[in-house]
């Protein structure tokens, strides 16, 4: 079973949604109990970063999401919080990836950064990527964004580069909506269902 | 690289797509999860949502339809139609929208834009600006969903698009509305005006009847998106071969 954490923010019933097209069975929840017996945890997000680690900490969830072994992805402000912190109003993060999440420098472009854009640089040694491929396109909506790291699967570039997909152990993260980048969208959600508690 | 955006743009009226000329004359173009479905399946980026009447008749749209939608689509989807308060944009967002725009009621109130920018990220809160092109001076029009409701609202448009942007929209959609359902073009000269000072997301809307209108609207105004009903509703320019034509011309899009 697979636990979409209930942060209060907005855009649960997509998410949900888009585990219901692959035939997965989800619960959108906030018990602590149900987030540790899942086999797959989901954290959306959006809005913005201090508002939503204060939802975590009002529902008592951060040590839980901090403690999880089962694979754990964060999607758009949900992989920012997986973060040390944001520069975006000061936010602490959950710690369980090293960085600061930073505001994009777009320059000239308009921000926020929104729309299909493409994926670059891709591990091909991790099994969530499978079947991704360089310049596929998925949709971010975001103004601020984690740098590349050791622990970036795929990049994208606007304005600069940044990292669209992480992982490390048991946690992963997409910058981008998944539930709403289509076919590649899917197949990355399928793919994370697919690994193993 | 971030792809243009090509957005059909469906406008609902009791339960059904619709579609007017220069907002008039509406006639009935399909059902709603549809029409979803078919613009999904032929490339679409995004797709709008307008309830036309939803200002107009003092109410604001109902929720089950989104729902239904979110459901279905695997690519993200704005709806717009009457929201003035914070509790309505909740609603619709918690039913799987992704996006939510205002028009007629952030015109009454302005700082419905601040409200709803706060509460969800700018990343949400869309704009829709209809404006009039008045002899060379822009000017923004409410309640345009039927033709004896439309009033001026004494608004220069170049003046509200600063204002909305400051109050924090997150992406505007600039309906030239001389140019609504005629099909012979976008404005491009009120484009590259309005380009100029929106530092946001910019969508393209009314005019579009050929692949050349939309190479136009992206190379000459620089837009992030180009919205078009009739020639998607009409079949005039199916999407795949629009898709097809403009990453011939160059133009970054997804296929």
């Amino acid at each position: 079973m697979l636990a979409v954490v209930d942060t209060g923010c907005a855009n649960l019933a997509s998410v949900g949604f888009a585990f219901e097209r692959l035939g997965a069975r989800s619960i959108i929840t906030k018990d602590a109990d149900i987030i540790r017996s899942a086999d797959h945890v989901i954290l959306p997000g959006v809005g913005a970063m201090p508002y939503a680690m204060q939802a975590l900490r009002t529902r008592g969830l951060v040590e839980v999401l901090q403690n999880l072994t089962q694979p754990l992805m964060g999607i758009c402000l949900g992989m920012q919080m997986l973060f040390s912190g944001s520069e975006e109003g000061g936010a602490k993060g959950l710690g369980l990836l090293k960085g600061r999440i930073e505001q994009m420098d777009t320059g000239d472009l308009p921000s926020p950064h929104m729309g299909w854009n493409t994926l670059e640089n891709i591990s091909d040694d991790d099994p969530l990527m499978a079947g991704i491929n360089q310049g596929d396109y998925v949709y971010f909506v975001h103004s601020y964004a984690a740098e590349i790291s050791e622990n970036t699967l795929a990049s994208s570039t606007y304005g600069h580069p940044f990292s669209a997909i992480v992982r490390r152990d048991n946690i992963y993260g997409c910058q981008f909506h998944p539930e709403r980048s289509g076919k590649v969208g899917a197949q990355i959600l399928a793919n994370f269902l697919k690994v193993k508690p | 690289m971030l792809a243009r955006r090509i957005i059909p743009c469906l406008d609902v009226r009791e339960g059904r797509v619709v579609k007017g000329v220069q907002f008039r004359g509406h006639e009935d173009v399909g059902g709603i999860t549809e029409l979803a479905q078919k613009y999904r399946d032929a490339g679409a980026d995004e797709l709008v949502f307008y309830d036309i009447t939803a200002s107009v008749d003092d109410r604001t749209i109902g929720l089950d339809w989104i729902r239904r939608v979110s459901a279905l689509l695997d690519i993200p989807f704005c709806v717009a139609g009457g929201i003035k308060s914070v509790a309505q944009a909740r609603a619709r967002l918690e039913a799987g929208a992704d996006k939510i725009s205002v028009n007629s009621p952030a015109l009454i109130r302005p700082d419905l834009i601040n409200e709803l920018s706060a509460a969800f990220g700018r990343q949400c809160i869309v704009v829709g600006i209809d404006s009039f092109d008045d002899g060379g001076t822009y000017k923004v029009k409410s309640h345009t969903g039927a033709a004896n409701a439309t009033r001026d609202t004494g608004r220069a448009t170049l003046d509200w698009v600063e204002e909305v942007i400051e109050r924090g929209a997150g992406e505007i959609v600039l309906n030239c509305m001389n140019k609504d359902g005629v099909r012979t073009g976008y404005d491009i000269k009120q484009l590259q005006t309005v380009r100029a000072i929106c530092n946001v997301p910019l969508i393209a809307s009314g005019g579009a009847g050929t692949a050349a209108h939309f190479e136009d609207v992206f190379k000459q105004a620089n837009v992030d998106g180009a919205l078009a009903a009739s020639v998607f509703h009409k079949n005039i320019l199916p999407i795949p071969k629009l898709k097809a034509d403009l990453k011939s011309k160059g133009i970054e899009i997804r296929i």
